[in-house]
């Protein structure tokens, strides 16, 4: 078998919601893959598509955005705002081969912290399925 | 039910009839202004125009075969406040759509306007029109008339009427006050116009044509034409997924852009007041060159070229419109409308939308409802 490939996955997280998640499976000793790249963001409704357009022709294989669990949106429906932005990129994106899945969507609470490791592992595990981003071997950007 | 007039059309001039008919409308007290397509005298070029007094509508062009730009833009100039009298706007079908979505967006309003829409015979490439132009001058027009509403459209020249005009299924004026029918009626001795609101009702009146039955000819015609062309449409589709359904091709199709924005600055929907893309964020500093090159050992220059068009794509896809425009303005002859065009369906489809349709019917990244999309959140839907 050849090498095991090590997708690199940006995820933007909300401040509120999943990055306290993933600050309690730390103080919790949960360990989530090195693939991930937090950024965090103070609401999902802030995450431009342009983030995510961008992120992917930098050569990222995945892109999450995770957020609190609908009601639970400090800036009262920024989730909401967020899921027709992602919506629009699922839309687009696989008509130029970038896979549905290489783009998700989670809602993860403050207080889930397995939930918030265990989803970081999955999602690993299905990028590495699919594979490098077919626009990582060309930069294009 | 609503109401309709007969004009008959004078000497076979249909431009001139129709800017007869306009120039009633600028005479009567109904009306402050018109915009309309207009070619001065001795010149070659049609522009929109727009008028406060009758006798300079000599020279008005309502169907000529310019598309210069898409006339959305320029109403939309005109009405964002009270410019203190009502404008009449003889717009085509895929300008009344851009309209719509610009009023939307707060950047127009229907409050001091009076849009008279005519069916589209379709339009020239800007490359086309103006070798036909200079060919034909001032009968131009006329030439390209002779054909545009015979059922393959080849005008004399066998000129072939812009890419996106071909692939347009919404050729008859939705949303116009007026509707100014052409289809089935033309050639022949008479067009029709036909109130489709409140407001075009009280004009049509007051302008006291006799009132006439909309002839049936018209619809049927423009259902046949329809039917072609979404044929048409949808083989433009399929061939313009093909050339694009990778990265890599992708980038092909782009690889002569110049990032000269002109696409950007010519669509009537690219709403942004300032465009990222020409702010400093992209002023990158001469390191992030070497850094971008460093990681596969060279970059293609200009940069940021499908970054540029992908943005383009979710910010306005859900409100292309379909005109064309920013084909006719690409130095690369990139073929821009096909991919926005294909592009725009899915988005619209995606959001149960139609750009342009209906002023009421919000924007669909402006609204959400609680309780849909809920198929693409989670990650258990394996991969
Ligand atoms: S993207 Fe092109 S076809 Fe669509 S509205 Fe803009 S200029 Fe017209
Ligand atoms: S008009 Fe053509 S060359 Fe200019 S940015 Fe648009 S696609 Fe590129
Ligand atoms: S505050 Fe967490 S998604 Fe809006």
């Amino acid at each position: 078998m050849e090498e095991q490939f090590d997708p690199v996955i940006v995820a933007f997280v909300c401040n509120w919601c999943t990055y306290t998640a993933s600050d309690l499976a730390g103080t919790s000793r949960l360990g989530y893959p090195k693939n991930i790249r937090l950024i965090r963001v103070m609401c999902t409704g802030m995450v431009d598509t342009q983030y995510i357009i961008k992120a992917f022709l930098e050569g990222v294989d995945g892109v999450l955005v995770s957020g609190c669990h609908p009601g639970d949106c400090h800036y009262i429906n920024g989730n909401f705002k967020a899921r027709r932005r992602m919506k629009l990129l699922k839309t687009i994106l696989p008509q130029f081969g970038i896979e549905e899945n290489r783009l998700r969507l989670t809602w993860i609470g403050a207080s889930d912290g397995i939930a918030f490791a265990e989803t970081m592992q999955r999602l690993v595990d299905q990028i590495r399925e699919l594979g490098p981003n077919p626009a990582r071997a060309q930069q294009i950007i | 039910m609503s109401r309709t007039a007969d004009i008959n059309i004078k000497d076979n001039h249909i431009g001139e009839t129709i800017g007869q008919f306009l120039k009633k409308i600028l005479e009567s007290d109904e009306v402050a202004a018109v915009l309309t397509p207009h070619r001065p005298a001795e010149k070659d070029m049609i522009m929109p125009r727009f008028i406060t007094d009758p006798e300079h509508l000599q020279g008005a062009e309502p169907l000529s075969p310019a598309f210069a730009v898409n006339s959305a833009r320029l109403v939309s100039r005109l009405t964002r406040q009270s410019p203190g009298g009502t404008i009449a706007a003889l717009l085509r079908p895929c300008e009344i759509r851009a309209f719509v979505e610009l009023v939307k967006l707060n950047q127009g309003s229907t409050e001091n306007l009076i849009i008279i829409g005519t069916d589209c015979p379709g339009a020239l490439q800007n490359a086309d029109f103006f070798a036909f132009a200079e060919k034909h001058g001032d009968k131009a027009t006329a030439r390209f008339l002779e054909t545009a509403f015979s059922d393959d459209q080849a005008s004399a020249e066998d000129l072939q009427i812009a890419p996106a005009c071909r692939a347009c299924t919404q050729p008859t004026p939705e949303g116009a006050d007026l509707a100014i029918g052409l289809f089935g009626l033309q050639p022949g001795p008479k067009i029709q116009v036909y109130a489709q609101t409140e407001r075009g009702e009280v004009l049509l009146e007051k302008l006291g044509l006799e009132e006439a039955q909309a002839d049936e000819k018209h619809q049927s015609a423009a259902e046949d034409l329809i039917s072609r062309r979404s044929q048409a449409r949808q083989e433009m589709i399929e061939q313009t997924r093909a050339a694009t359904d990778t990265m890599e091709k992708l980038a092909d199709y782009f690889s002569r852009c110049i990032n000269c924005y002109n696409c950007r600055t010519a669509c009537p929907v690219c709403y942004c007041r300032e465009c990222v893309f020409a702010t400093d964020v992209f002023d990158h500093e001469p390191v992030q060159y070497m850094k971008w090159a460093g990681r596969r050992g060279s970059v293609k220059m200009p940069t940021d070229t499908l970054f540029f068009h992908l943005t383009r794509m979710a910010h306005i896809s859900t409100a292309c419109v379909g005109c064309g425009q920013c084909a006719n303005v690409c130095p690369s002859n990139i073929p821009l409308a096909e991919l926005f065009i294909s592009v725009a369906e899915q988005t619209q489809s995606a959001f149960s939308y139609q750009a342009g349709k209906s002023i009421d019917e919000q924007p669909p990244l402006a609204v959400f409802q609680e309780d849909e999309f809920q198929e693409i959140v989670g990650i258990e839907n394996g991969s």
